[in-house]
C-alpha cells in the first residue's frame, strides 16, 4: 500500500492541522474585538459617570453663613398680637441685613452696603419666616442662625471661583472677599447638606433652585402614563395574540404598531398639540397632557413586549385549561396572563423608563417652562426632570453647572432603579419551559 | 386580576371624559416667547410670585416667532397672556393677532441685549469691524481679486481677512438658524458689514431677496460651527480652544468674565455701558407684549407688568441688571413704565 501516489495525496487531518493555527488566531481576534467593544462601552459610561459626579457632587452641599439674628419684635410683629398674617408679611430680609451690619459695623456707604447684603441669598427671608412661624416664641430673642449664602459666595467657597485672579476678572470682588475671609476665620461659613435642593421648586437663583417641582411633575406624568398605557397595551396584546383572527386587517394593525414604535417622539408632541390641546381642550403644560402624549409613545413598546410574553406561554397550558372545561376568557385570565405578566411588566417598566427620560414631545405641549410652584395634581402646570436639566444647562449663572449635574444624577438614579426592578422581576418570576 | 383590569379601564375612560368637558379656569399668568428674554422674565415671575399673593407665572421658552403664534391664536384662558420677544412685533404678526380677535396689544420695551463675539482669556483680544465679521463668516463675498463677482468665501485665516489680524484659522462657534440670536447677529453684524460694499448695497434696490441671501448667508464650509442653543457649551469649548471665537448673548460673557473676553467690534468692547449707550454695534432691543383683553380676567397681569417696570427690577441697579439685562436710558425707561402701567396699546407696526 506504500505507493508514492498515496503518500503524496494530502490527508484531511493534515489540512485540518495546518489550518488549525489560523482558526485559533481568528477566534482569538474575534474574542479580542468583542471584549474591546465591551471595554470601550464601559469606558464611555465611566467617563460619563465620572464627569457628571465630579461636577455634580458639590451641589449636595450648600454654603451657609452663621449670623446672630435678633428677632426684632418691632420688625416682625409691631402690633404685638402674633397675627399669622402679619408674621408672614414682615420684612425678614431686614433682620438678616441688620445682623450683617452688626457683624461689619465699619461698612457705611450705600454701595458698600449693597455689596454686603449681596453675601446672603434672597431666600433668607423665607428661611427666617419659617423659623418664626414654627415657633413665635422666638420673637424678641437672639439666636445664631445658619443662613443661605449667595450663589457667588457658594461658588467661591467650593473653589469654583479662583481667589488669586485679578479683581476685574473675578465675580467676587475684593471687598466681599475680605468679608468672606473674615467670616471664614471666625468659623461662621460652613457647608451643610443641601435639603432645599430636594424640597424647593426651581428658581432663577442657583442657591434656591431645587428639583422637587420637577420630581413631582415627573411622578404625576409617569403615574398617569402607566394608568393609561398599561391597560390599553395589555388589552391590545391579549386581543391580537389570543382572540383576533389572522387576516389582512390584523396584519395591517401589527405593521402599524411596529411602525409606531419607530416614530420620532417629537411627532407625538405635535399630535398631542393638535388633538389633545387644540381639539379636546386639555390644559397646556400639565402632567395630564404630558401623560397622554407619552402614553402614545410608550404604547407600542409595551404592546410588543406583552405580545412576546404571551407568545412565550406554551400552547399546552391553554390546551390543558380548555381541556378541563375552562372558557377561553378563564383560560386567559386564570392561566395565560399570570404566566405572561412578568414579561409584560418588564416591558412596561422599560417603556416607563423611556418616558421618564423624554423631552422632545413635551416641547410642543408647553412643558418646557419655568414653573416655580410645586404641582399639587395632574392639572397643575408642571415640568419634568429631563426638562429641568435642559433648562438649568442653559442658564448663565455658574451655580447651575453643578445643579445640572446633580439633577442628572437624580434622574440616573431613578432610571437605574427602574431598570434594576425590571431585571429583578424577570429573574424572580420568569418561567422556562 | 380581572376586577382590577376592569376598574382601571373604567377609571381611564371616566378620567378622559371629565377632562374633555371641563372648562379650565386659570389663576396664574401664562407667558411664552423668546429664549433671550426668558432669563429676565423668569426672574421677574419668581419675585412676583414670592412678594405677592398671586401664583408664580408660568414662563415657556418657545422662541419669539413661536410665542407670537401662540399669543395671537385668540383671546381666552387657553391662550397666553404675555409673549416675550427679542425683536419688535411684525406687521404680519399684528394682522394675524387682529384677525383672531387680539386687538389690543400693549408693547413694553424692556432694555437691550448685546451679542458678544468672545474668545478665551488666553487668546489675543481681536478688534474686528463689521466688515471683517462679514468677510470672515459670509457664504459668498465680493471677489478680492476685483472681478466684481460674488464668489464662495475664500478666506481661511483672520490674516487673510485683514493683514493686522493674527494668522489663526477662522473658527467661530455660534447659534443655529432656529435661534433668535442668530437672526439678530445676521441682521446687525453681517448685514452691517455687508452694506459697506457698494456692489452689494446696489443689489438691495434691484433684487432684495438676493441682497438678503447674500448678507444673511453664513458659510457652511466648517469655519462657522453651529454649536446648538446651549451657550454654556460654547463657553466651555472656547476655554478648551483659544483659537476659536464664540457668538452668544452678553449675559454669558458677564457671568464668565474670568474665562472669556469679548472681542472689540468697531473698536468698542462689549460692556454694560457701551451697549447701553448704543456705541457697541451688535445690540438689539427686547420686548414683551401684553394681551389687554386678559387684564382683569386673569388675576395679576397688571401687577406683573408693574413689577417688571419697577426700578427695583429693570432699573440699572435692579435685579434684572444682575441677570445681564441692559437697562433703557432713564428718560425712556420712565416714559415706558408709565405707558405700560397705563396699558397703552399699539397700532399696526410699519413693517
Amino acid at each position: 500500500m506504500n505507493s508514492p501516489i498515496a503518500a503524496a495525496r494530502p490527508r484531511a487531518i493534515d489540512r485540518v492541522n495546518q489550518s488549525l493555527k489560523r482558526r485559533y488566531a481568528a477566534e482569538r481576534r474575534f474574542r479580542f474585538l468583542g471584549a474591546s467593544a465591551v471595554v470601550i462601552g464601559l469606558l464611555f459610561v465611566t467617563i460619563l459617570f465620572v464627569d457628571i459626579i465630579g461636577k455634580g457632587y458639590t451641589a449636595f452641599w450648600q454654603t451657609s453663613i452663621q449670623l446672630s439674628i435678633y428677632f426684632d419684635p418691632e420688625v416682625i410683629d409691631p402690633s404685638g398680637e402674633r397675627d399669622p398674617q402679619e408674621l408672614r408679611r414682615a420684612d425678614y430680609q431686614k433682620l438678616a441685613r441688620d445682623a450683617l451690619r452688626a457683624e461689619f459695623p465699619e461698612v457705611q456707604r450705600r454701595q458698600e452696603l449693597r455689596e454686603l447684603y449681596g453675601l446672603l441669598s434672597t431666600g433668607v427671608a423665607q428661611q427666617l419666616a419659617e423659623r418664626v412661624q414654627a415657633n413665635p416664641e422666638r420673637i424678641g430673642t437672639t439666636e445664631a442662625v445658619w443662613l443661605l449664602a449667595d450663589d457667588d459666595v457658594d461658588m467661591l467657597i467650593k473653589g469654583k471661583i479662583d481667589r488669586d485672579l485679578p479683581e476685574s476678572d473675578r465675580r467676587v470682588k475684593d471687598r466681599p472677599l475680605a468679608w468672606i475671609e473674615a467670616l471664614e476665620a471666625k468659623g461662621a461659613i460652613e457647608k451643610h447638606f443641601n435639603t432645599p435642593f430636594f424640597s424647593n421648586g426651581t428658581s432663577r437663583e442657583p442657591e434656591l433652585a431645587g428639583i422637587a417641582g420637577a420630581l413631582m411633575g415627573s411622578f404625576y406624568t409617569l403615574l398617569l402614563t402607566l394608568l393609561f398605557s398599561f391597560p390599553i397595551a395589555v388589552a391590545t396584546a391579549v386581543y391580537l395574540e389570543e382572540f383576533a383572527p389572522k387576516n389582512r386587517w390584523t396584519d395591517l394593525i401589527e405593521v402599524n404598531i411596529n411602525n409606531l414604535a419607530a416614530v420620532p417622539s417629537i411627532v407625538f408632541g405635535l399630535l398631542g398639540l393638535a388633538v389633545f390641546i387644540n381639539f379636546f381642550g386639555v390644559p397646556r403644560s400639565t402632567p395630564l397632557v404630558g401623560a397622554l402624549v407619552l402614553t402614545l409613545m410608550t404604547l407600542p413598546t409595551i404592546i410588543i413586549a406583552s405580545r412576546a410574553a404571551l407568545k412565550s406561554v406554551p400552547p399546552s397550558i391553554r390546551e390543558a385549561a380548555l381541556g378541563v372545561g375552562a372558557s377561553p376568557l378563564q383560560t386567559q385570565f386564570h392561566h395565560v396572563l399570570p404566566l405572561a405578566m412578568p414579561g409584560m411588566l418588564t416591558g412596561t417598566i422599560i417603556g416607563m423608563a423611556q418616558a421618564l427620560g423624554e423631552t422632545a414631545p413635551l416641547l410642543m405641549i408647553g412643558m418646557i417652562a419655568f414653573i416655580v410652584d410645586i404641582p399639587g395634581g395632574a392639572t397643575d402646570a408642571a415640568t419634568v426632570l429631563p426638562v429641568q436639566i435642559f433648562l438649568w444647562a442653559d442658564s448663565p449663572e455658574r451655580g447651575f453647572v453643578e445643579r445640572t449635574s446633580a439633577a442628572i444624577m437624580v434622574l440616573l438614579a431613578f432610571l437605574i432603579a427602574m431598570n434594576l426592578t425590571a431585571v429583578m422581576l424577570r429573574r424572580k418570576f420568569e418561567r422556562r419551559w | 386580576m380581572r376586577k382590577t383590569l376592569i376598574a382601571a379601564a373604567v377609571t381611564v375612560t371616566a378620567f378622559a371624559a371629565t377632562v374633555s368637558v371641563q372648562a379650565v379656569a386659570r389663576d396664574t399668568i401664562s407667558i411664552v416667547g423668546s429664549s433671550t428674554v426668558f432669563p429676565f422674565s423668569t426672574a421677574v415671575a419668581e419675585n412676583f410670585g414670592r412678594t405677592t399673593n398671586f401664583g408664580t407665572p408660568k414662563v415657556e421658552s418657545t422662541g419669539t416667532g413661536g410665542g407670537m403664534k401662540l399669543f395671537c391664536a385668540g383671546v381666552g384662558v387657553g391662550t397666553p397672556d404675555i409673549t416675550n420677544a427679542s425683536r419688535a412685533i411684525k406687521a404680519s404678526e399684528y394682522d394675524a393677532c387682529v384677525a383672531n380677535g387680539v386687538k389690543d396689544i400693549v408693547e413694553v420695551k424692556i432694555g437691550f441685549d448685546g451679542i458678544a463675539i468672545a474668545s478665551s482669556k488666553d487668546a489675543e483680544q481681536l478688534d474686528l469691524g463689521l466688515k471683517e465679521i462679514f468677510l470672515a463668516l459670509a457664504k459668498v463675498v465680493p471677489d478680492p481679486e476685483g472681478s466684481g463677482k460674488l464668489i464662495p468665501n475664500p478666506y481661511k485665516t483672520w490674516y487673510d481677512v485683514r493683514a493686522n489680524l493674527p494668522k489663526i484659522e477662522i473658527e467661530v462657534l455660534g447659534p443655529p438658524p432656529t435661534s433668535g440670536t442668530r437672526d439678530a447677529f445676521a441682521e446687525l453684524a453681517m448685514e452691517g458689514g455687508c452694506k459697506t460694499f457698494e456692489q452689494i448695497k446696489a443689489l438691495k434696490a434691484t433684487d432684495e431677496d438676493q441682497y438678503k441671501a447674500v448678507c444673511h448667508g453664513i458659510r457652511e464650509d466648517g469655519h462657522y460651527i453651529e454649536a446648538g442653543e446651549n451657550d454654556n457649551l460654547i463657553v466651555q469649548k472656547l476655554v478648551a480652544n483659544p483659537d476659536a471665537l464664540g457668538i452668544f448673548g452678553y449675559s454669558f460673557l458677564e457671568q464668565n468674565a474670568d474665562k472669556i473676553q469679548g472681542s472689540k467690534v468697531g473698536g468698542v468692547e462689549p460692556t454694560y455701558d457701551s451697549i447701553s449707550d448704543g456705541s457697541y454695534p451688535i445690540s438689539r432691543s427686547i420686548y414683551f407684549y401684553v394681551k389687554k383683553a386678559h387684564v382683569g380676567t386673569i388675576p395679576g397681569i397688571a401687577e406683573y407688568v408693574a413689577e417688571f417696570t419697577s426700578d427695583k427690577a429693570w432699573g440699572p441697579e435692579g435685579y434684572l441688571a444682575d441677570k445681564g439685562l441692559i437697562a433703557l436710558p432713564d428718560a425712556e425707561r420712565k416714559a415706558m413704565a408709565k405707558d405700560a402701567q397705563a396699558m397703552k396699546t399699539i397700532g399696526k407696526p410699519a413693517k
